[in-house]
């Protein structure tokens, strides 16, 4: 117990200086800088992993339709935000669109979740009696109606069709997306750890025996479907504000991918480990592997290989890496802890545990 | 305390129990024997609200609780050990246990403690993964995580499976001690004779029907047991 109060106090203190590091860092960084942009979308897509393996990792509902519950946050942030005076520009094929108010900026990401969650409760009733796969198949179908629908002529006074939307408030600040996805963050880690958590837990591990301890099945799913679209709403209005216009397509299923990948990377049933994973899919997809691209001369000589689209081939290679040498992600199950950091800190690649395991022929790990 | 009528129940488009009638007292060891697919487990799943009867009437407490859903029927006292032991293997011993309770409002360190009393294996390994556990302590782990929700009935499929024989003898040894702290059992068993020794009162059942019954040592001596079930 009093070890797990000073590590609370601690992950404060972390947090506090985290924030603290970002504060600084924007004054004395130009604005422009890739940094930024990796870190603002890196929250983003933080909140959205942590959001799924909620679903996928500690629920064992193998969900794909984040990216649909992302496009409806998205959509319902801009549509109650966009100014009045700007909406006859931004609806200029629907005569200013069918709404002329506007809501702040704070409601409109708590409505970009709700909506996402009634229209999860809505689908969760057929699609959560289906298992594994075919609930995959069905959210993932629901996804891409989702996002034809919303380009639909018909839904133009609301959705601005295949329109873009734009004009809505933005983030300046990278704190913001880390404030908002942090909270949310911070949520769906208590929900984890109380005794829902534990229910969610117990039926990915076995659903007849949950049901035999009175765990209503159908009522713990629906519940974390729920939070989850839920969440991955609130990120899609993140994206939203991060893109400055959004527009439905974009919403497409290769972004679930993108965040299941996260989730696998990070480790299925680790929070920690999506958020890591989330920083650095980001920053080797957008920033640190950008040289790949160009074309690149050492005096006359000409690098081979280096052209665009090469940096894909090099990050495909390297997330095959990542997934044969941490086949349960980077965190596995665990969370990230100061013991944890202390330990990788010794023994970065678990060398000296493997050697120890083979030599004692015993497990030493949890 | 449990009375069961006429009970007929369809499962996977057969009908693996045909109408059958039997009475647990309270405070009483029960047990019903019978080979594989006579319809035991089946009758077992649907007295706890796992699978709906198509007929019959199940009474608790005098209360008809037929076709109530598994929270409720957890709730009013009734709480199944499922077979194959089925603890949750990657959630800690303790989280295991504080899940058996998960229906309860109240406070349950007693009762944590009480199990403990009962496992001191589990004591010592509450912070364990359930999933590393031997195969007796995983049994005790269902044992235990069953009696967190503080049955009045506890009913056990098959508690001895795949058990070695002496961990067998010391799982029934613990069910006897529970007993005699006054939770009333229903135990269905392949393993005849440790049933039938421990039991109070035994039915064989037989392709979906009770064939046979009487109190265990009645049965135990009976020819026809001795000759179907206990290999003599």
């Amino acid at each position: 117990m009093i070890k797990n109060k000073k590590n609370t106090i601690l992950g404060f203190c972390a947090l506090a200086a985290l924030f603290l590091v970002l504060f600084v860092l924007e004054k004395l960084l130009p604005t422009g800088s890739m940094l930024f942009v990796v870190l603002k979308k890196g929250a983003i897509y933080a909140l959205v992993a942590a959001s799924m393996n909620l679903l996928n990792g500690f629920t064992g509902l193998f969900s794909l339709g984040q990216a649909g519950f992302m496009l409806i946050g998205a959509y319902c942030y801009a549509i109650f935000t966009i100014p009045v005076q700007h909406r006859d520009a931004v609806y200029q094929y629907f005569d200013g669109g069918l709404i002329q108010f506007t809501v702040p900026v704070v409601v409109a990401l708590i409505m970009a979740g709700l909506a996402a969650a009634i229209f999860a409760a809505l689908i969760g009733l057929p699609v959560l009696r289906l298992k594994s796969d075919y609930l995959a198949i069905a959210t993932l179908g629901f996804a891409e109606i989702i996002r034809a629908i919303f380009q639909w002529d018909a839904l133009g006074p609301l959705t601005n069709a295949s329109n873009v939307l734009r004009r809505y408030p933005l983030f300046s600040s990278t704190l913001f997306p880390f404030i908002v996805a942090g909270i949310c963050i911070a949520i769906i880690v208590l929900l984890i750890n109380s005794s829902y958590g534990r229910a969610f837990k117990a039926i990915r591990d076995d659903e007849v025996a949950a049901e035999a301890m009175g765990i209503n099945l159908f009522k713990h799913k629906q519940m974390a479907f729920v939070i989850s679209s839920f969440f991955a709403g609130v990120g899609g209005a993140l994206l939203a504000m991060y893109q400055t216009t959004i527009q439905a397509n974009a919403f497409k299923s290769a972004m679930t991918y993108e965040i299941l990948l996260i989730v696998v990377i990070g480790g299925i049933g680790s929070i920690s480990g999506s958020c890591i994973a989330s920083f650095l899919f980001i920053a080797c997809s957008e920033w640190w592997l950008r040289f790949l691209d160009a074309e690149t001369y050492i005096g006359a000589f000409k690098v081979p290989l280096l052209r665009s689209g090469f940096r894909k081939v090099v990050f495909s290679i390297v997330i095959m890496a990542v997934v044969l040498f941490y086949s349960k992600g980077l965190m596995g199950d665990k969370e990230i802890s100061f013991q944890g950091i202390s330990g990788f800190i010794k023994d970065p690649f678990g060398l000296v545990s493997r050697r120890k395991k083979k030599t004692e022929g015993v497990h030493i790990d949890g | 305390m449990l009375k069961i009528t006429d009970l007929k129940v369809n499962y996977g488009g057969i009908e693996a129990v045909k109408g059958i009638s039997f009475e647990v007292p309270g405070k009483s060891i029960v047990t019903l024997i019978g080979a594989n697919g006579a319809g035991k487990s089946t009758t077992l799943r649907t007295i706890s609200g796992l699978v709906r009867p198509a007929s019959g009437k199940i009474e608790f407490l005098g209360e008809d609780i037929t076709g109530m859903d598994v929270p409720t029927i957890v709730s009013k006292g009734i709480t199944l050990v499922p077979e194959g032991r089925r603890i949750f293997p990657d959630l800690t011993v303790l989280e295991n246990l504080r899940l058996g309770a998960y229906l309860r409002k109240d406070n349950i360190d007693s009762d944590l403690n009480w199990i403990f009393d009962l496992f001191p294996r589990l004591k010592e390994r509450q912070w364990q993964l359930g999933g590393t556990l031997s195969g007796g302590e995983q049994q005790m782990l269902a044992v235990g995580r069953a009696l967190m929700s503080r049955p009045k009935l506890l009913m056990m499929d098959e508690p001895s499976l795949g058990l070695a024989p002496l961990v067998v003898r010391d799982i029934f040894r613990i069910i006897k001690r529970i007993n005699e702290e006054g939770v009333t059992i229903l135990l269905i068993e392949q393993n005849a004779n440790m049933a039938l020794q421990t039991a109070d009162i035994g039915y064989v059942l037989e392709t979906g029907r009770i064939t046979m019954s009487g109190t265990g040592s009645e049965l135990l001596s009976n020819p026809a047991v001795k000759e179907a079930y206990l290999g003599s």
